[in-house]
């Protein structure tokens, strides 16, 4: 038997004793314990130090609000997970716990030394420091003295620095009714809402059991309760589920703890999960959060709330302490103080705020306990290290001071300041508030437009005469309050007197108090705090509570883990990774994959060849690079280009459509041929190229970048739909349906030759830019006559389940004609040798057709196209515009560096204007040199002009030339 | 998560289904040799930007894959009503302000 | 079955065998001939599947209706080609748009009575049978990527997903599925 703990009573299960340490000490609870109640089972009432001063704190509740006693619970194994309330962590065998914030240990804490100097920590301290005048030292002293001082001893628990190994799942569910709350009042709703059998319930609460308060007062009824609903299939029962953020619609974000740390779990189970819930309606019966009173020195450990203190008692079995002082301005703590009477312990004096205390004959059945009722009385201070021993008590004069009345020695205070209903989620969903003056709170008033809320029970204010206090603010002090520390917000340590120091400053809206003194800012929420900051500052001003305004709930309620929120979206899960069906292909033959949007694609073939051990890894790529090059120029290449966006335009207005949308001349393409094709956005800027093949009279296929598929797609779509309703054509996209090998270079006739039926290959009968329909190894494709590499080339479009045994047959018959894959860095450096741009390297979005000296694609007599008006800006059209170049360094063999900024001038001094930039710049294979392409003002008339490229160390004189690198006659691509 | 009713599908369906689509009933000028560089500039740049009521393109694209205009309250976040593309605004829809609600610090 | 992939007495999935897909876009009017000419009435409630005949046999036919003017056709692998051919004839006067898909996308099955919860891992939609009762067939959610959900029975779901997300789509139903063993 821990020496707390009462001998009988309350839910643990007693015939289960459970071993955990705290701070490396060895402890005994039992089943049903929280960690809360099994350390005051042992006498533990320190159990943290607080934020800003380091003083020793106790546990202060028993639930969710809790600002106090946060833990870091070790799981091992890298499940470690800080600012846990004990109030809220069950006990299971084993279980490890940490107390936080203290350096180096919890009873003997260096960072104390705060709380020496917390005349010079008070409200706005860091504003004022940091801003402070330079004479004094302000922004210096801020940033060498006090700021890595205060950050190492301020702050919470640590977060792991390992990967969770933990697993997170979500749901999204649907019901006509979400209870949250699982008290009295939830658990009579759920049951009244679930009697017809097509309304789903979800019912939810945060704690281990529902029951809420009946576990404490009439744990039978709520086991029947919870009985009779777990009966009912439309019933759903959220447990150690805590509603934490209420949206708009009736949409619901609920966390539930799944790891039974009594039970034995599967490894592979997820340990939380994330509801995502709509309602029909939600119902809020969220209860309600008993206030601390202000006095002075009132956060000493042993210094609780008196609802806790029964809640400990009839529900864990554990006295808190022996010998006991109740502070109340409420009934409910006379009935802790007569239930702690009858388990033991000495209630040595209720001291009563109240002139005259509550309802009924409440005192009278006190005194007639023997526990003295002392009316009109506060506590003026308390004593104790690290665990109260006394208390001072005071006589409230009509005056609104006190005057010392004597004192009493205790190892317990319990207090009571009234109960604040729980409204949280409510204010959430935007919710208008009305203020009680009878409760010292706010209440529910009328749900935001859309939102289907109710709130009942205790957190609509439905409370019995004895729980309801007015009470607000600090209490009184025997002389000037600004010399005693009486906490408000314990988590972040702001005083009564940071308060007024604020208003007395200047501040009044009650968001600038919170935001200078930081009350209510900790991961509490001040949910303990919020009401008694309202009414300092209230009193203070001379104001009414409404009028000092109400700071903004929001979501979450309580902490909830980065985990929850990622949920499956970590490592191979967090984006989907799309891979075409020449990957394992390529993967086994050595390809270096690089990311293009969400694809997977062979950025190069590293040899199978052992690498030259010295030879660096840019080094490695930069051969195999210039040897997949050579092979499609010298004799064979095969590119897996089945990423490409893939449209289908089908329909009698197919070539009208197109027309349109690209700059192009559409209409009079001819079946079977195709055309180089540039799309622009309204502003007339380039966002987007491809091919325009017509299949049909009424049928195309156009290919779109890869990068910009989706977007394009969708970008048709809506022009199809909103613009131009009125045309017979639609779209389907079939990139995924096909799978693309482009086969490169002087033989690549040969190699598909005798695999190809019912397509004539000749250069006469399938010239370049020709599409043609036929099969290939007896399966149905398209067959582009197309290059992007300036040799002769075809593209086949095979299916895409087919095309795998296809590319595996090309690749041995390129390897025997010494050709072999290439990559996309080796197809970046054959298209910039013939000064193809590729869209989104070459170009930013601000290019036009004309920059990028394509202007020969434009329809010149098209009435309109999508961004035919944008090009007729004058901006458009002016001189002077950046053109696409190319560079030659004046060290030929020197590669110059992408983004690398042009001047004309070798001395201009740094900062000058720049007038261009390299877009692309590779080694040629092909050429035996370095090239680039760049856009440079005025750009065109500059070619034979030599400019210069300022780097960090040296200047790179370059020379501008043609764009087009290689064979500008184009004669490779009619072999 | 917002529900968006669909006016295609005819239910409402959770908005991660959906793509906003920017600013509704903007008519796209032409023939490009009689609009102004002004008239251009206004199609491709200047919109409203109100509190209250805005009318504004969505699409269903992971639904029906329809575009259709929604009237919204931008303070509420409140759907007014839905309706399909090239209908007109409902004329009781706006634009109107819309309950004042308090300042979100 | 599917690798990777736990099954369970509450849900199984399983690959759909290679299909012909054809997506039909169509104006009201062509329905009547295009379902003469297919074998089986286009639904004509939007987000509506219909079918005949048992998946993958001679003879089956799978119509979904996906968006206003916006039809799946599925049939059979070998069936794929004749399909086609008879649509097109039928449909000659009717401007329409016939185009085929077969590869896009891959089909599973999804059945059991842990089916619909499975997919409510991922997917945002009421999946009771009051609220997407058998019949209704819609693109929708999983997670991070799109797919068809067509139920044909209360734990029978096929599913339709582009063929490159495929794998994300099994592996991220595969590690939701840890959570309804
Ligand atoms: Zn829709």
């Amino acid at each position: 038997m821990t020496a707390f703990r009462s001998p009988a009573g309350g839910r643990i299960d007693r015939s289960k004793p459970i071993r955990f340490t705290f701070d490396g000490r060895q402890m005994h609870g039992h089943a049903g314990d929280t960690l809360a109640s099994a350390l005051l089972a042992n006498g533990v009432h320190l159990v943290g130090r607080s934020f800003k001063y380091h003083r020793p704190r106790g546990i202060l509740s028993a639930g969710p609000e809790e600002p106090n006693a946060l833990v870091t619970i070790d799981r091992g194994g890298g499940r470690e997970t800080p600012n846990l309330r004990a109030t809220q962590v069950e006990l299971y065998e084993g279980l490890v716990a940490r107390s936080q914030n203290r350096l180096p240990g919890l009873r003997f804490d260096i960072g104390g030394i705060n709380n020496a100097f917390s005349r010079f920590l008070g409200a706005g301290f860091y504003y004022k420091t940091f801003m402070g005048p330079q004479a004094l030292g302000g922004a210096k002293l801020w940033a060498r003295l006090f700021e890595p001082a205060i950050r190492r001893a301020a702050g919470l628990g640590r977060a792991p620095a390992g990967p969770d190994p933990d697993r997170y799942a979500n749901r999204f569910a649907h019901c006509e009714v979400l209870v949250i709350g699982g008290g009295e009042a939830g658990l009579a709703e759920a049951l009244r809402r679930s009697e017809d059998p097509a309304c789903r319930v979800i019912l939810c609460d945060e704690q281990a059991e529902f029951g809420g308060w009946m576990l404490v007062e009439a744990p039978e009824r709520a086991d029947e309760m919870v009985k009779a609903l777990s009966a009912r299939p439309n019933v759903t029962m959220l447990r150690r589920s805590q509603a934490f953020g209420a949206y708009a619609q009736n949409f619901v974000a609920i966390a539930q703890q799944l790891t039974d740390p009594l039970a034995t779990t599967d490894a592979e189970a997820p340990c939380e999960r994330l509801w995502q819930v709509r309602a029909g309606e939600v119902v809020l019966a969220s209860g309600a959060i008993e206030r601390p009173l202000v006095f002075p020195d009132n956060d000493r450990p042993g210094i609780l709330l008196a609802g806790a203190a029964e809640t400990y008692l009839r529900r864990y079995g554990v006295l808190p302490g022996r010998k006991i002082v109740i502070l109340t301005a409420c009934d409910t703590a006379y009935g802790a103080a007569f239930a702690l009477q009858d388990a033991g312990a000495e209630i040595v004096a209720i001291a009563e705020t109240r002139a005259a205390p509550g309802a009924g004959d409440i005192a009278a059945r006190a005194l007639a306990r023997g526990i003295p009722v002392l009316p009109g009385t506060t506590i003026l201070g308390t004593t104790g290290h690290l665990r109260v021993s006394s208390v001072r008590l005071g006589r409230i004069r009509p005056d609104g001071e006190a005057e010392p009345s004597g004192g009493f020695t205790a190892d317990t205070v319990l207090m009571s300041g009234g109960w604040t209903p729980s409204i949280h989620l409510f204010s959430q969903t935007k919710g208008k508030l009305r203020w009680e003056e009878g409760l010292g709170a706010y209440l529910p008033a009328l749900p935001a437009p859309g939102q289907a809320i109710r709130v009942i029970g205790a957190a609509a204010g439905e409370m019995p005469a004895g729980m309801r206090s007015p009470a607000l603010g600090a209490l009184p002090v025997a002389g000037s309050p600004d010399r005693v520390k009486a906490f408000v917000d314990f988590q972040n340590d702001v005083t009564a007197r940071d308060l007024r120091l604020a208003t007395r400053e200047g501040f009044r809206s009650i968001e600038h108090v919170k935001r200078y003194t930081t009350t209510g800012m900790a991961t509490d929420q001040g949910k303990t705090s919020n009401l008694n900051s309202l009414g300092i500052v209230a009193a203070e001003t001379g104001r009414s509570v409404p009028e000092i305004g109400l700071t903004t709930f929001r979501a979450p309620y309580t902490p909830v883990t980065f985990g929850l929120f990622a949920g499956q979206a970590r490592g191979d899960l967090f984006d989907p990774v799309r891979r075409t069906p020449m990957h394992d292909w390529a993967e086994r033959n050595g390809a270096v994959f690089e990311d293009v949007g969400t694809w997977k694609r062979a950025h190069y073939f590293l040899p199978r060849r052992p690498v030259d051990a010295t030879a660096s890894g840019h080094a490695a790529m930069h051969e195999a690079v210039q040897a997949e090059c050579r092979k499609v120029r010298e004799a064979v290449g095969l590119f897996d280009a089945s990423t490409l966006g893939k449209i289908e335009f089908v329909g009698p207005d197919a070539a009208e459509f197109l027309e349109r949308a690209y700059v192009n001349p559409v209409k009079g393409l001819a079946v079977g041929r195709c055309r180089y094709a540039l799309l622009l956005n309204e502003a007339g800027f380039i966002i987007d190229d491809g091919i325009i093949a017509r299949l049909a009279q009424d049928r195309f296929h156009v290919t779109t970048t890869t990068g910009g598929a989706a977007r394009v797609f969708g970008m048709f779509e809506d022009y199809l739909q909103t613009e131009w309703p009125d045309l017979k054509v639609w779209q389907t996209s079939v990139t995924e349906h096909w799978a693309v090998i482009a086969v490169q270079g002087p033989r690549s006739r040969e190699i598909i030759a005798d695999l190809v039926e019912g397509i004539e290959l000749s250069d006469a009968a399938f010239p370049h830019m020709a599409v043609r329909e036929g099969r290939i190894t007896g399966t149905p494709c398209r067959l582009f006559r197309v290059s992007f590499t300036g040799e002769l080339g075809y593209e086949i479009n095979i299916p895409a389940g087919l095309a795998l045994p296809l590319w595996e047959k090309l690749a041995e018959r390129a390897a025997e004609f010494g050709g072999g894959p290439y990559g996309t860095e080796a197809m970046h450096v054959l298209r910039a040798e013939k000064g193809y741009i590729i869209v989104a390297q070459d170009t930013d979005g601000t290019m036009t057709p004309e920059d990028m000296g394509l202007g020969w694609a434009i329809g010149k007599k098209k009435p309109d196209f999508i961004g035919k008006r944008g090009l007729m800006r004058p901006d458009l059209t002016a001189s002077g515009r950046k053109q696409l170049v190319g560079l030659v360094a004046e060290d030929r063999s020197r590669v110059l560096e992408e983004g690398a900024q042009i001047v004309p001038d070798i001395l201009a001094p740094a900062g000058s204007h720049a007038i261009g930039h390299v877009t692309s710049a590779y080694s040629s294979a092909a050429l035996g040199h370095g090239i680039a392409l760049a856009v440079i003002e005025d750009g065109r008339n500059r070619i034979g002009q030599l400019l210069h490229i300022p780097m960090e160390r040296e200047t790179i004189a370059v020379r501008v030339v043609e764009p087009v690198f290689l064979d500008p006659e184009g004669a490779r691509l009619h072999g | 998560m917002l529900l968006i009713r669909c006016p295609w599908c005819g239910m409402d369906r959770p908005e991660i289904e959906f793509r906003h689509a920017g600013a509704a009933h903007i008519t796209r000028p032409g023939p490009p040799d009689r609009v102004s560089d002004e008239e251009w500039a206004a199609f491709l740049y200047l919109r409203d930007n109100p509190k209250g009521r805005v009318a504004e393109r969505w699409r269903h694209v992971h639904g029906c894959g329809r575009f259709f205009n929604a009237v919204r309250d931008t303070v509420t976040d409140v759907f007014v009503v839905t309706y399909k593309a090239g209908e007109p605004r409902p004329p009781e829809t706006g634009p109107g302000e819309s309950q004042p609600t308090e300042a979100r610090p | 079955m599917v690798d990777g992939f736990a099954d369970t007495s509450r849900f199984r999935l399983v690959e759909a065998p290679p299909l012909a897909r054809f997506v039909l876009r169509a104006p009201d009017t062509a329905l009547k001939a295009a379902g003469k000419a297919y074998g089986l009435a286009l639904p004509e409630a939007l987000n509506h599947g219909a079918s005949h005949g048992e998946r993958g046999k001679p003879g089956a036919r799978v119509a979904l209706h996906l968006g206003p003017d916006e039809w799946w056709l599925i049939v059979p692998e070998a069936e794929g080609p004749d399909v086609a051919a008879a649509l097109e004839s039928a449909l000659g006067s009717h401007p329409h748009s016939l185009v085929n898909v077969s590869h896009r996308q891959v089909g599973y099955v999804l059945e059991g009575e842990g089916a619909a919860g499975l997919l409510n891992a991922g997917c945002p939609l009421d999946l009771s049978e009051a609220a997407f009762p058998p019949g209704m067939a819609t693109r929708s959610l999983f997670h991070r990527v799109g797919l068809m959900i067509w139920r044909m029975a209360p734990g029978l779901f096929r599913l339709e997903i582009d063929r490159s997300l495929a794998p994300y789509f099994v592996a991220a139903l595969a590690e939701a599925a840890k959570d309804h063993s």
